[in-house]
């Protein structure tokens, strides 16, 4: 276990976060899955939601029922029953393969972002569709997953000024993770690519498409492949299947 | 005749919202619902029913409705200029809205977020077990001109009841206490938030508010901070500086560092700040937090009780002459 870590923060006044370390790391994210899920199954009585991000698990609760002080010990005994960094990745993942535009006017930041990056064009686009990178976390928007972890030499800050708007269905990259954005919205990130997959499907048996621990290669296409593959529905010519 | 609410016009910012839909946000979803949580409080204890049923905000301006059968309704969160056949109705307050007459709600007069309660509950259908329309992730979408929602059937009765107006309307003085990355920022950017005054920005929407009126805002975990989890009540600084109050609608997670959490309590107060009214946050302890939420739900749950029948405003009658007048007053409870 890291020095100093796990580390308990309160969020507002009804919340409480445990980290799992301060930069993403595998072990970090694995370790706020499992516990997640492990303050989950305890189902604490004044507890109202729980939720990950990248390395830290969050819990919403009702500080007029239970206390902080009540919580936090019951937070730091469970911190301490068990080596979190040494959980397994949930189960029943899957691999999905999801057609992008790289660049063009679909995707207007690839050279500046390439740039940041040290690389030309080409070599961005090489760097980014063959990486396998894993969901690390939902969140933001609705179904829409934070993905990691890139090479080093993607550990590029956001930018200062927001874009004014992304598409839905964009892929953005800053500091060694993509987002693949479910809403268009404002951004910092640099928006490198298209698709054409629907992360948040309200109408559906399955509403939110990616979990946690799936993997993702964003397969590089063209934009008339694109284009022909939304009108075949809202997988946007995307694939997946079982990991094991 | 049916059981619904029939919208002739509507402004652009009318949705259907009720408290949200809280266990989806390790989905990426916010819980969303009401972003003047107090206000459908005050719609329930006027109507007497759940203040879990739905109701239509309304963002600055209101509409025309027509009941397709005989309805109670209340107003409540900001006063909104109200009349029903011509015939100007109290704010903050319930009131018969008989079958085929005509409801027109005009633009605020104060505050930003007016609520047009039904009795029953507006009954549009449930998506992930609420009907809160959640506009910033595709949830629905804002009523429009031709709509006739489906109105709950209403178990109570009465009308002409009245509480007494809050001050959140006007901006003022918000409390806000430390949060996680409140440490990202020097003791000197906090001093200076503290003591600046703020104004809310003529840009808002149910995600957030922005602030102006102060010099940019700088955090030294700059921009390559982690994504973290965010709440509404945040004061996400973005990265020229500017502070937003994030609400009900906001993010999940974000990576702008946030410098403090509005208390849930004093949420309302910047919800309803009109454009370029002025707010001031102070911070307060963890203590002092929950004590403040506590003495807010205490006043949430005795709304109820604080009712008090409607008394009518002579110079709002216009067939005054034709009521009987006893004492100079009339009942009170005239419609």
């Amino acid at each position: 276990m890291p020095k100093n870590w796990p580390r308990i923060r309160t969020v507002g006044v009804d919340g409480m976060l445990v980290s799992f370390g301060e930069r993403l790391s595998e072990p970090a994210n694995r370790a706020a899955l499992a516990f997640r899920a492990a303050m989950e199954a305890k189902a604490w009585d004044g507890i109202e939601e729980c939720s990950t991000s990248l390395v830290s698990a969050y819990v919403r609760f009702d500080p007029l029922y239970l206390s902080h002080e009540a919580l936090r010990a019951q937070l730091e005994r469970l911190c301490d029953s068990l080596d979190w960094y040494e959980a397994a990745l949930p189960e029943g993942r899957k691999l999905w393969r999801i057609p992008t535009v790289y660049g063009t006017d679909l995707a207007p930041q690839l050279e500046e972002a390439a740039q940041a990056a040290g690389m030309t064009a080409e070599e961005a686009v090489a760097s980014l569709s063959s990486t396998q990178v894993r969901v690390q976390t939902i969140g933001f928007a609705a179904g829409q997953p934070y993905l990691g972890e890139l090479d080093e030499a993607w550990n590029i800050p956001r930018q200062t000024e927001l874009t004014e708007r992304v598409p839905e269905g964009a892929l953005t990259v800053a500091i060694r993770q993509l987002v693949l954005f479910s809403v268009s919205t404002p951004t910092g990130w640099r928006h490198v690519g298209q698709t054409g997959f629907r992360l948040f499907r309200p109408e559906s048996e399955t509403p939110f498409v990616l979990r946690p621990g799936d993997e993702v290669i964003f397969a590089e296409t063209d934009a008339e492949h694109l284009h022909n593959m939304r009108k075949g529905g809202p997988d946007g010519g995307a694939t997946c299947e079982a990991l094991t | 005749m049916t059981r619904a609410l029939i919208v002739h016009r509507a402004g652009p910012g009318v949705t259907v919202q009720d408290m949200g839909r809280p266990g989806y946000l390790g989905f990426g979803l916010s819980r969303g619902g009401a972003v003047d949580r107090l206000a459908l409080a005050e719609g329930a204890a006027l109507l007497a029913q759940d203040s879990s049923l739905a109701a239509l905000e309304m963002a600055g301006m209101g509409g025309e409705f027509e009941a397709g059968e005989d309805m109670r309704i209340a107003l409540t969160g900001a006063p909104m200029r109200a009349a029903i056949d011509g015939q100007r109705i109290a704010w903050n307050a319930s009131h018969d809205l008989p079958q085929g007459a005509r409801l027109i709600i005009g633009g605020v007069e104060a505050g930003s977020y007016g609520y047009l309660h039904v009795g029953g509950g507006i009954a549009t259908a449930e998506a992930l077990n609420a009907r809160a329309v959640h506009l910033a992730a595709g949830l629905g979408r804002a009523v429009a001109e031709g709509d006739a929602l489906p109105v709950g059937k209403d178990a109570g009765h009465g009308t002409g009841q009245c509480l007494s107006v809050d001050t959140r309307f006007d901006g003022g003085e918000v409390r806000v206490v430390p949060s996680l990355q409140t440490d990202f920022f020097g003791p000197e950017q906090i001093e200076r938030f503290e003591a600046a005054e703020f104004h809310r920005d003529t840009r808002g929407s149910r995600m957030g508010v922005r602030l102006t009126g102060a010099e940019g805002f700088h955090s030294d975990a700059g921009l390559s901070v982690l994504s973290e989890v965010v709440v509404p009540g945040d004061i996400q600084i973005t990265g020229d500086g500017t502070p937003f109050v994030l609400l009900s609608e906001c993010q999940t997670t974000g990576g702008y560092p946030r410098l403090c959490t509005v208390l849930p309590c004093d949420l309302p107060r910047v919800v309803q700040a009109p454009p370029g009214a002025s707010l001031r946050f102070r911070f307060v302890t963890l203590d002092e937090s929950v004590e403040a939420e506590a003495r807010a739900r205490k006043h949430r749950d005795t709304l109820r009780a604080q009712r008090q029948p409607l008394v009518r405003n002579p110079h709002d009658i216009r067939d005054l002459l034709a009521y009987q007048l006893i004492s100079g007053v009339t009942a009170g409870q005239d419609t």
